[in-house]
C-alpha cells in the first residue's frame, strides 16, 4: 500500500523553506499574488519603452538587449536627481524599527515585505555598482549583482508595495519606501515591465482623459443616471454643467466614481451639495480624471496626466478648483501638481462663495479638498442637516494612506462624518490618522488576478474594522478615496461581510436638508431611510 | 478520571503544540514573525489562530458543543489560509494535528484509565470539525470567486445601465445582470 | 558568516596594534600618522559625502505628515507633526536628533486581549538614546585631553557623569551605558529572528568595533591606569602640529587610538553617515506648506501631453451630440 502523507507532511507549504541567506533566495511568483503584465497597445499609446505583449509566468519577459545597462544609467540618473533616493539607500541603519509596520509583511509573513528588505533588494545593487565599500566587499558587503532573477524579485515586490508610507513614520531617519518604489518601478517601466491594470488606465487617460476611458457623452449620460436618481429620491431637478467656460469652479474627481458603486453614490453627493449651493461651477470631460495611475509608472509619466487640470481650469477662465474625494490624486496634488505645472497664477485663491472663506491654505496651488470645502460650510452653518437620516449607519472612518501621511487631512472628513451622522467609532488608535493601514490595493495593485495578495495586504486594515464591528456594531466604512471605495468593498466583503463602503459625501447626500425636497423615503442607495422601511 | 479531565488538565500545553506546529506549516522567516508578535493589530494572523485554536479547544470540551461558536473560530482561522497559497488539504490539516498532539500526550492516561472509547469518539469529533473546515474552505475560495466577478461586474453596470440594456433602473441586482449577460 | 567576519577582524585589529607596538614598535605609526591619516579621512570624507549628497536636489516636497494639516483656522493643526512653518520644522528635528521621536512611536501602549502591554520596541529607543546619549557624553568627556585648562562646563559634565562616586578613579555611568547598550544591540540582532534575516556584516562591524573602543577605554582608565600625563602630552602634541611619543603609555592606550582610528576613517563609507543624513531626510526636514508655497524643481523639463484641442478633435461630433460647447464648430 502507498505510503499516505501525514498531516504534519502535508500541511506544510511546499514553498521550500530558504535555507539561504535572501539574496541567494530567488522570487516564486505565486499565483493569485501578482497582476497580469502589459499589453504592447496600451504602451505604444503613451510611447513607452519595449511595447509587447509579455505574460510573467513565462521564463523569458522578453526584455530589451542591454537590459542591465539600462537600469543602471537609469539608477545613476535617478541618484543625481533625487536626494530622497540617494540618502535612503545610504543611511539605513537596519534598525527594524519599520519591520513590521508594512501591512503586506504582516498580511503574508513574507520577510521580503518588510520595507527594510524590500529597500534592501534593489540597495544590494546600487551598492555593487555604486559604492566602493560593495565592489571591495561584495556580497559581504551586502553587494550584489543584477540579474535577471534580481529583475523579476524587484517586479514582484515593488508591486506589492503600495506607496503607503506608513513605514516612513516610525523610521527614526523618515526613510520612505515609497520614494524607493517609485524608482524601481520607474527602471521596470523603462524595460516595458508594465502591468496590464496599471498601462491599461495610463493610457485611456492620456487620449480620453480619464482611466475608465469614457469619452465626453459616455460621461454626461452617466451623469444624466445619477441625476434621474437623486430626481427619483429628491424630486428636485439637478442640472450641472459640462466644459462651460466662465464658471467660476472647476470641479475635478477621480472617474471610477462616475462608474462603480458605491463611488456612484458619492458622485450624487457632489451634484446635490453644489446644486444645493447654487455654486457657479462645471464639470470637465476633457479633465475627467483627478486620480493617476501614471504615477505609478514613472514621475514624467504621473506629469503628462496630470497637465489636464491647470490646462483645463486655464481653458475654461475658472477662478479655482475644488478637487474630490480621491486618495492618490490629493497627494499628487498637494505634493507634486504646482511644482510639475505651476504657478497657477491664472487662478485666484479660492474663496468660498458661500461663507467668504479665503482657503489661504491653498493660496499657491489653488485647489481645495472637497472635505475642506464642505467642513467650512458646515462650521458656518450653510447646511441643513438631518444626520438621523443616517442612523441606521454606524460608521467608521478609514484614513487613505495619502490624504493621511501625504497632507494631514485628518479632521475635515471627520468632522463632517460628525456632522451629517449619529454614530461614528473610531478604530483602535495604532491603525488610523498618520498609523492607518492601507486598504491594500492601492498604486494600481486592484486588480482581479491578484485577489490573494489584495486580500492579506486588506487584512491589518479589515481586523481593525472587525474589531470596532463587533464592540460596536459598526456597519459601514467612511473614506475619502475612490480607490478605497472599490478596493475596501471586496475587503470586507472577504474579511467582515456585515460592513458596507460609503464615500464622506455620500453621507452628505444623505443628510442635507435641500431646498423643495419632497419627504424623503430612500436613500442614495435607493433603499428605505430608517422607519420607511414598511412604506416600500 | 475522564478524558476530558485529562484534556482540561493539560489545556495550555496542547493549545501550545498546536499553534507552535500550525505556525511551523509556515515558511521559517514567516513563521518566526507569528510567533513573536501576540498583538491583535500588529499581527493579526498569528492573534486570529491562537485565539480560535482556544475556541476551538474550549468548545470541545464542553459536553455540549455549540456548533455555531466552533464555526465562527474555524472560519476565523480558514478564512486566512484560504488566501495563503495553500491546497485545500494543507489549508484544513491544521485540524487533525489536534489528533497526534492529542494521542502523544494523552496516551499513557487512557491506557492508564480505560476509556479508549472517550478516545475514539473524541477523535471522530475533531474528524467532524475537519468536515466543518473543508465547507469553510469552499466557501471562503467560492467568495473570493464572487468578488472578483463582481468586480467585473460592478465595472460594467452602469455601461449596461448606460446602454438600455437593464430592464428596471432601479434593480442593482445580479439577477438583472445574469439576464442580461446570458 | 556576517557576524563572524566583523567579529574577527575587530580581534585581528587589536592584535595588529598589539603586535605593532609590542613586537614592532612602531609608537610613531601607531600614534601619529595612522590617528592623523584617520582623522583626515574623517573629515575630508564626512565633507565629501554630505556635499555629495546635497548635490542631488530635492525635486518635490514630500515631508512625511504624522499629524492634522494647517487648513481652516478653527481646526488644531499640529504644528510639529506636521509643520507649516520654518519654527515648527525645527522642533520636529530637534524632537528627532536628540530624542528619537519616530523610534518612540512603537512605544505607544497597545491593547492586547484587553490587557495593557508595551511594544517591544520600546527597548530599541531606550538602547538606541542610551547609546547616542553616551556616546556623545564620552566624547565630550574626551575633550579634557584637547584643552589646556578645563573648562568649566566640561567639569560639570564629567561630575554628572561620575555622580555615583564610586571607585577610583571615578567610575563613570556613561562608560557602563554603553557597554550595555551595544551588547543589547548585538544580542537583539541576533536573538530577534526578522532582525538576524536583515542585518548584515555592516550592522554588525560597527558594534563590535564600538565596543572594544569602549571596553578598551574601561581597561584603560579602570584597570591598567594608563599614564595619564603621557596621553595629554601626545594630544596636545597632535593639536599643535608637533607630536612627541611619550614614555610609558601602555599598549593598552594604543590598541584603544588605533581602534578609534579605524572607526574615523571607515566612518565616512558606512551607515554611521546616518548621523548627517538624518538632518537632511526630506520627509523630515520640510515644512508641509505645499499648496501656500511652490516647490520648484531645478530639473524640471517639458513633457508631452495631450491637449484639449487634440482632445476635441478627436471627440467633437460626440461632443456636440449631446450639447456640450466645442471651440471650434
Ligand atoms: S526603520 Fe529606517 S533605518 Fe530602520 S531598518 Fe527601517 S528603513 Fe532602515
Ligand atoms: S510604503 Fe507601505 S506598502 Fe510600501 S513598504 Fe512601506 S509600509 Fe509597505
Amino acid at each position: 500500500m502507498a505510503k499516505l502523507p501525514k498531516p504534519e507532511e502535508l500541511a506544510k507549504v511546499d514553498f521550500k523553506p530558504p535555507k539561504t541567506g535572501w539574496m541567494d533566495t530567488p522570487a516564486n511568483l505565486k499565483p493569485g499574488t501578482f497582476c497580469w503584465g502589459a499589453k504592447a497597445k496600451n504602451l505604444q499609446v503613451v510611447d513607452f519603452p519595449n511595447a509587447r505583449d509579455w505574460n510573467p509566468t513565462e521564463d523569458d519577459w522578453k526584455l530589451p538587449k542591454e537590459w542591465e545597462g539600462t537600469v543602471l544609467e537609469a539608477m545613476a540618473d535617478r541618484l543625481s536627481k533625487y536626494r530622497s533616493f540617494k540618502l535612503f539607500l545610504d543611511i539605513c541603519v537596519r534598525c527594524g524599527a519599520c519591520a513590521d509596520k508594512c501591512h503586506f509583511f504582516i498580511g503574508t509573513g513574507d520577510p521580503k515585505n518588510m520595507p527594510v528588505l524590500r529597500t534592501e533588494l534593489l540597495r544590494s545593487v546600487y551598492k555593487k555598482y555604486f559604492t566602493n565599500s560593495g565592489k571591495v566587499l561584495g556580497k559581504l558587503g551586502g553587494a550584489r549583482e543584477l540579474t535577471y532573477d534580481v529583475l523579476k524579485e524587484w517586479w514582484y515586490y515593488f508591486y506589492q508595495c503600495t506607496e503607503c508610507r506608513r513605514c516612513s513614520v516610525f523610521c527614526p531617519y523618515g526613510i520612505d519606501t515609497a520614494e524607493i518604489t517609485l524608482m524601481a518601478r520607474e527602471f521596470m517601466n523603462l524595460l516595458g515591465l508594465n502591468t496590464d491594470w496599471i498601462s491599461g488606465p495610463v493610457s485611456n487617460c492620456y487620449t480620453k482623459g480619464n482611466h475608465l476611458g469614457l469619452e465626453p457623452h459616455t460621461i454626461t449620460s452617466s451623469v444624466e443616471f445619477f441625476l434621474d436618481d437623486i430626481e427619483t429620491i429628491t424630486g428636485i431637478k439637478v442640472e450641472p454643467t459640462f466644459n462651460r467656460k466662465g464658471a467660476e469652479i472647476l470641479f475635478v474627481t477621480p472617474s471610477g466614481d462616475l462608474f462603480a458603486d458605491p463611488g456612484t453614490y458619492t458622485a450624487m453627493g457632489y451634484l446635490m451639495l453644489f446644486h444645493e449651493l447654487g455654486l457657479d461651477y462645471t464639470w470637465s470631460t476633457y479633465a475627467s480624471e483627478g486620480g493617476n495611475f501614471g504615477f505609478f509608472t514613472s514621475n514624467e509619466m504621473a506629469k503628462r496626466l496630470h497637465y489636464k487640470i491647470y490646462a483645463e481650469a486655464k481653458r475654461l477662465g475658472v477662478k479655482y478648483i475644488i478637487g474630490g474625494e480621491c486618495g492618490h490624486m490629493w497627494r499628487l496634488i498637494h505634493q507634486y501638481l504646482d511644482t510639475w505645472h505651476g504657478p497657477a497664477d491664472f487662478l485666484e485663491v479660492p474663496r468660498s462663495p458661500v461663507t467668504g472663506t479665503v482657503f489661504e491654505n491653498a493660496c499657491s496651488t489653488k485647489m481645495v479638498h472637497v472635505t475642506e470645502f464642505t467642513a467650512d460650510l458646515i462650521k458656518n452653518g450653510k447646511l441643513t442637516l438631518d444626520p438621523s437620516r443616517n442612523d441606521h449607519l454606524k460608521l467608521t472612518y478609514h484614513d487613505s494612506c495619502n490624504t493621511a501621511r501625504g497632507m494631514g487631512l485628518l479632521e475635515e472628513p471627520r468632522y463632517v462624518i460628525r456632522n451629517v451622522c449619529n454614530h461614528f467609532y473610531e478604530m483602535p488608535e495604532n491603525t488610523i490618522r498618520e498609523k492607518t493601514f492601507c486598504c491594500g490595493s492601492g498604486t494600481g495593485l486592484n486588480a482581479s488576478e491578484n485577489m490573494e495578495l489584495r486580500m492579506q495586504g486588506g487584512l491589518p486594515r479589515a481586523n481593525a474594522v472587525k474589531h470596532v464591528h463587533e464592540k460596536y456594531g459598526v456597519n459601514m466604512l467612511a473614506n475619502i478615496c475612490a480607490i478605497d471605495r472599490a478596493t475596501l468593498k471586496a475587503s470586507m466583503d472577504y474579511w467582515v461581510p456585515a460592513v458596507g463602503v460609503t464615500g464622506v459625501h455620500e453621507l452628505v447626500g444623505n443628510a442635507m436638508v435641500m431646498t423643495g425636497e419632497k419627504e424623503r423615503t430612500q436613500d442614495l442607495r435607493l433603499e428605505p431611510l430608517p422607519g420607511e422601511e414598511g412604506n416600500e | 478520571m475522564t478524558l476530558r479531565d485529562s484534556l482540561s488538565e493539560r489545556k495550555e500545553n496542547i493549545i501550545e503544540k498546536w499553534f507552535e506546529r500550525i505556525i511551523d506549516t509556515y515558511p521559517p522567516d514567516t513563521s518566526r514573525f507569528l510567533k513573536d508578535q501576540k498583538d491583535r493589530f500588529a499581527n493579526p494572523v498569528g492573534a486570529t489562530i491562537s485565539r480560535g485554536l482556544e475556541g476551538i479547544f474550549e468548545e470541545i470540551l464542553k459536553d455540549e458543543q455549540d456548533q455555531a461558536k466552533v464555526s465562527k473560530f474555524i472560519d476565523n482561522i480558514v478564512r486566512i489560509r484560504a488566501v495563503q497559497n495553500f491546497n485545500p488539504s494543507q489549508a484544513i490539516s491544521f485540524i487533525f494535528l489536534l489528533k497526534n498532539i492529542i494521542r502523544d500526550e494523552l496516551t499513557v492516561d487512557v491506557l492508564h484509565n480505560h476509556n479508549a472509547d472517550e478516545l475514539l469518539a473524541l477523535e471522530s469529533q475533531i474528524d467532524g470539525l475537519a468536515l466543518t473546515a473543508f465547507d469553510i474552505f469552499m466557501n471562503c475560495r467560492e467568495k473570493i470567486y464572487e468578488i472578483k466577478s463582481n468586480e467585473a461586474k460592478d465595472m460594467t453596470f452602469r455601461l449596461l445601465q448606460r446602454a438600455n440594456l437593464l430592464k428596471e433602473k432601479q434593480n442593482h441586482v445580479a439577477d438583472d445582470m445574469n439576464d442580461v449577460t446570458q | 558568516m556576517h557576524i563572524a567576519v566583523p567579529f574577527f577582524t575587530v580581534i585581528f585589529l587589536v592584535l595588529i596594534a598589539y603586535a605593532g607596538i609590542e613586537a614592532a614598535h612602531l609608537h610613531v605609526l601607531f600614534g601619529i600618522v595612522i590617528p592623523y591619516a584617520a582623522f583626515t579621512v574623517f573629515v575630508l570624507g564626512f565633507i565629501l559625502r554630505v556635499r555629495n549628497w546635497g548635490r542631488s536636489p530635492v525635486p518635490f516636497r514630500i515631508p512625511t505628515t504624522c499629524g492634522q494639516q494647517k487648513s481652516l483656522p478653527w481646526i488644531k493643526a499640529s504644528t510639529v507633526e506636521n509643520p507649516s512653518s520654518t519654527f515648527g520644522v525645527i522642533v520636529r528635528m530637534a524632537l528627532e536628533i536628540l530624542f528619537f521621536r519616530s523610534l518612540f512611536r512603537n512605544l505607544k501602549t497597545e491593547m492586547h486581549e484587553d490587557r495593557v502591554v508595551y511594544g517591544s520596541a520600546k527597548w530599541l529607543w531606550l538602547a538606541g538614546l542610551a547609546f547616542h546619549w553616551s556616546f556623545l557624553i564620552i566624547v565630550i568627556r574626551h575633550f579634557r585631553f584637547f584643552l589646556g585648562d578645563i573648562p568649566f562646563v566640561l567639569e560639570m559634565v564629567e561630575g554628572l557623569d561620575a555622580f555615583l562616586q564610586i571607585g577610583a578613579p571615578l567610575l563613570y555611568t556613561t562608560d557602563i551605558i554603553i557597554l550595555g547598550a551595544v551588547t543589547y544591540l548585538f544580542l537583539r540582532r541576533v536573538a530577534i529572528p526578522q532582525l538576524k534575516y536583515i542585518s548584515l556584516a555592516a550592522d554588525y562591524f560597527p558594534l563590535f568595533l564600538i565596543f572594544g573602543i569602549a571596553l578598551s577605554g574601561v581597561l584603560m582608565r579602570y584597570f591598567f591606569k594608563v599614564h595619564v600625563v603621557g596621553v595629554k602630552t601626545l594630544t596636545m602634541g597632535w593639536l599643535s602640529l608637533s607630536p612627541v611619543i611619550p614614555e610609558n603609555v601602555g599598549v593598552i592606550f594604543y590598541i584603544h587610538l588605533f581602534l578609534i582610528s579605524v572607526l574615523l576613517a571607515y566612518f565616512p563609507f558606512s551607515k554611521l553617515m546616518h548621523v548627517g543624513g538624518v538632518f537632511l531626510s526630506p520627509t523630515r526636514n520640510l515644512i508641509n506648506n505645499n499648496r501656500m508655497k511652490r516647490h520648484v524643481n531645478p530639473w524640471d523639463y517639458p513633457v508631452h501631453v495631450h491637449t484639449y484641442e487634440e482632445y476635441e478633435e478627436e471627440f467633437r461630433d460626440k461632443m456636440k451630440s449631446v450639447g456640450l460647447p466645442v471651440e471650434k464648430e
